[in-house]
């Protein structure tokens, strides 16, 4: 719709042009560029009816004024930053102008992309956090601005990186610590900052360890608590594998594990190697004697 | 003109007089194809009787199947049908007899025994079920006995399980663009190969969810001739346990019919995982797994259901490695009753003549389906 609107006023400029040879008198005072949503005013010389068009593909202003006038617009009325085109029409004459409309200084918001959202702990540059700096209106700051990335680990510790900004956007990376938890990924740039969270998992088991004992006719297989190789407890739910083997004959089961051990009960047989697994993880080996 | 009229007035007389025929004198097959009795034998032979069984089962005549039976005085028909059907709702339960086979295996002036081979058509595919009947003289009639197999019995009790479940909130509409969402699992293949068979190109492999929350998953494999044009994509659709929980690993099987290995100059594989609310519950013991060697290559073993839920349908899913380790073959098969608490089920999965040599060992997992809430 706004494209469309913009081809027709910019045929209307164009057509008005082809007058602009013939205006006598008709000329007007523009500001070069503005900030997005500042006042700005528009002289206006001659004498007679006109009309004051602003116009982008996003936004379009009309005001009816006298020639020899000045238009005041009032902070808040263009908005969007880019380049506009401004056009002073008569019933007889039109003249014609750019303005160009910048982002604001002052950042608002940022838009902060933190991927991914849950990663397994001790990861270097397993965290990525990219910045879109935004000025009140919603307008790119493309001007370089300094955003200091910082990511609080569950153990108090705290990664921190200055970027400046490259057309609008600043990115890092940030390594995931040893201690399973969550981050808080803050993107900061003077007093506006968003903040993310970084789930940090334990990584694979590490040193899975079983013990066995003979209850009645079965046997209570039972896992030391499994932990990842930097100490985290593995959560529950984890599936842990329990395989015996007796003369050619087998049995499995697939154990989550609840309360941070994995057990299970299996057929008591005299000299079956009981071995455990999880995922691509290989645990201690049983040998078992009656 | 005339004639024409009278040629279709001798033709509409011709059907009515047909009609009337086939009513009142019916060939014997129509009524057979029509649900009666009509090419029905009389059971004068001990594999008539048992004929006679199969087709009133397949026609789900159960009061006429119960009456034919020798020892129905020791069971009821409900206790027939359950029998056939299933106790407890399971693959059986929705299924029809698609064909039967009469096998006779011993005769005597007196009795026989009869095989009866039950191809049932379930929502998974064919399931055939064996029963082998003893067949007793009448008279000048042969009467079947049903080897009834008593429901299973579980003795009452209370079996404690920590319910462990994971329920997942993804982004709002609303949140702001740039917000995150939560990850998909982290899934990676970890072992993957093609194999020619007679009917094509199958690849299989195996999948690990290396991540801690559950994943549902599926694999796509496309095969790339070698000027890297697509030959084929084709998915893993059931050949896969589709819910793997953290550190879970799963067999998967992809089919590409009417494809020849030496046209495939390279392997695309997609694996696809998304965020699942789940249950870690329940867990089935796989017992006594052997492997049999050729001829009559197969895995076999009981399922055993660990907790206190009812399971309707099992599907077990059986990877078969080398000596070196590699995966040679994937096979599966839904066990068609259901599974009650520690009440032992058999499983029996064929393999292939041809690769049954290679295999030294084997890796099953079973994948679970509980009416009123799957795992």
């Amino acid at each position: 719709m706004n494209s469309r609107l913009w081809l027709l006023i910019s045929g209307l400029a164009l057509a008005t042009l082809q007058q602009v040879a013939f205006a006598q008198g008709m000329s007007m005072t523009l500001p070069k560029a503005i900030e997005a949503g500042s006042s700005f005013a528009i002289q206006s010389h001659g004498s007679g009816n006109a009309t004051l068009y602003i116009v982008c593909p996003e936004q379009v202003l009309k005001r009816d004024m006298q020639l020899g006038e000045t238009a005041v617009f009032a902070a808040g009325s263009l908005t969007s930053a880019g380049h506009y085109l401004v056009v002073l029409t008569s019933s007889t004459a039109a003249t014609n102008g750019t303005l160009d409309v910048t982002p604001g200084k002052a950042p608002a918001e940022l838009s902060f992309l933190a991927e991914p959202s849950r990663l397994p702990v001790d990861l270097k540059s397993g965290i990525t956090g990219a910045v879109y700096v935004f000025d009140a209106y919603r307008n790119l700051i493309v001007t370089p601005a300094t955003i200091s990335f910082e990511l609080a680990s569950p153990g108090g510790s705290m990664q921190k990186h200055l970027v400046v900004t490259k057309d609008g956007a600043g990115w890092t990376g940030m390594d995931s610590t040893a201690l399973q938890g969550t981050d808080t990924f803050v993107a900061r740039i003077g007093q506006v900052s968003t903040t993310r969270v970084i789930a940090q998992v334990p990584g694979d088991p590490c040193g899975l360890k079983m013990t066995a004992r003979q209850v009645g006719q079965r046997l209570q297989l039972v896992t030391a608590p499994v932990r990842d190789c930097r100490g985290n407890a593995v959560p529950d739910g984890t599936i842990v594998t329990f395989t015996e083997s007796y003369h050619g004959i087998q049995s499995t089961v697939d154990v989550p594990l609840k309360r941070g051990i994995a057990e299970v009960q299996m057929p008591v047989e005299s000299g079956a190697t009981i071995s455990v697994a999880s995922g691509v993880v290989l645990g201690n080996q049983i040998g078992w004697t009656k | 003109m005339n004639h024409g009229r009278i040629f279709a007035a001798l033709l509409g007389a011709s059907t009515v007089a047909l009609v009337v025929i086939g009513t009142v004198w019916p060939v014997q097959s129509a009524v057979a194809y029509a649900g009666g009795q009509g090419l029905r034998p009389s059971s004068s032979t001990p594999e008539a009787a048992v004929r006679n069984l199969g087709d009133d089962i397949r026609e789900q005549a159960w009061e006429k199947a119960y009456a034919s039976l020798a020892n129905k005085a020791q069971f009821t028909e409900p206790d027939f049908v359950r029998d056939l059907k299933g106790y407890y709702p399971g693959l059986l339960t929705y299924a029809t007899l698609n064909s039967f086979e009469v096998l006779p295996r011993h005769a005597s002036a007196n009795e026989a025994d009869v095989e009866l081979k039950l191809h049932w058509s379930t929502v998974v595919g064919a399931s055939v079920t064996t029963r082998d009947l003893r067949v007793v003289r009448d008279g000048d009639h042969w009467k079947p006995e049903w080897p009834i197999v008593k429901a299973p019995t579980v003795p009452p009790q209370v079996i404690p399980v920590n319910y462990l479940r994971w329920d997942v909130i993804y982004r709002g509409a609303t949140d702001d663009w740039g917000t995150q969402d939560v990850e998909s699992p982290q899934v990676r293949i970890v072992d993957m190969h093609p194999v020619e068979r007679a009917d094509g190109v199958v690849i299989l492999g195996e999948l690990l969810n290396e991540d801690v929350v559950p994943a549902y998953v599926s694999v796509t494999a496309t095969l790339l001739s070698k000027s890297k044009s697509v030959l084929a994509t084709e998915g893993s659709f059931d050949k896969i346990s589709h819910l793997l929980l953290p550190k879970q690993v799963t067999p998967f099987f992809i089919r590409f019919p009417g494809v020849q290995l030496s046209d495939v100059g390279s392997i695309r594989m997609t694996p696809v995982s998304s965020l699942i609310a789940a249950s870690a519950d329940p867990v089935i013991e796989i017992e006594n797994e052997q492997l049999h060697p050729a001829p009559d290559a197969s895995v076999t073993g009981q399922l055993a259901n660990q907790s206190g839920q009812i399971v309707n349908i099992a599907h077990v899913l059986v990877s078969f490695y080398n000596k070196s380790g590699q995966v040679v073959w994937v096979a599966d098969q839904y066990v068609n009753q259901a599974l009650l608490p520690q009440t032992p089920v058999p499983f029996h999965i064929h393999v292939p003549e041809d690769l049954a040599k290679n295999i030294s060992s084997q890796r099953t997992i079973v994948a679970t389906y509980s009416f009123g809430g799957s795992q």
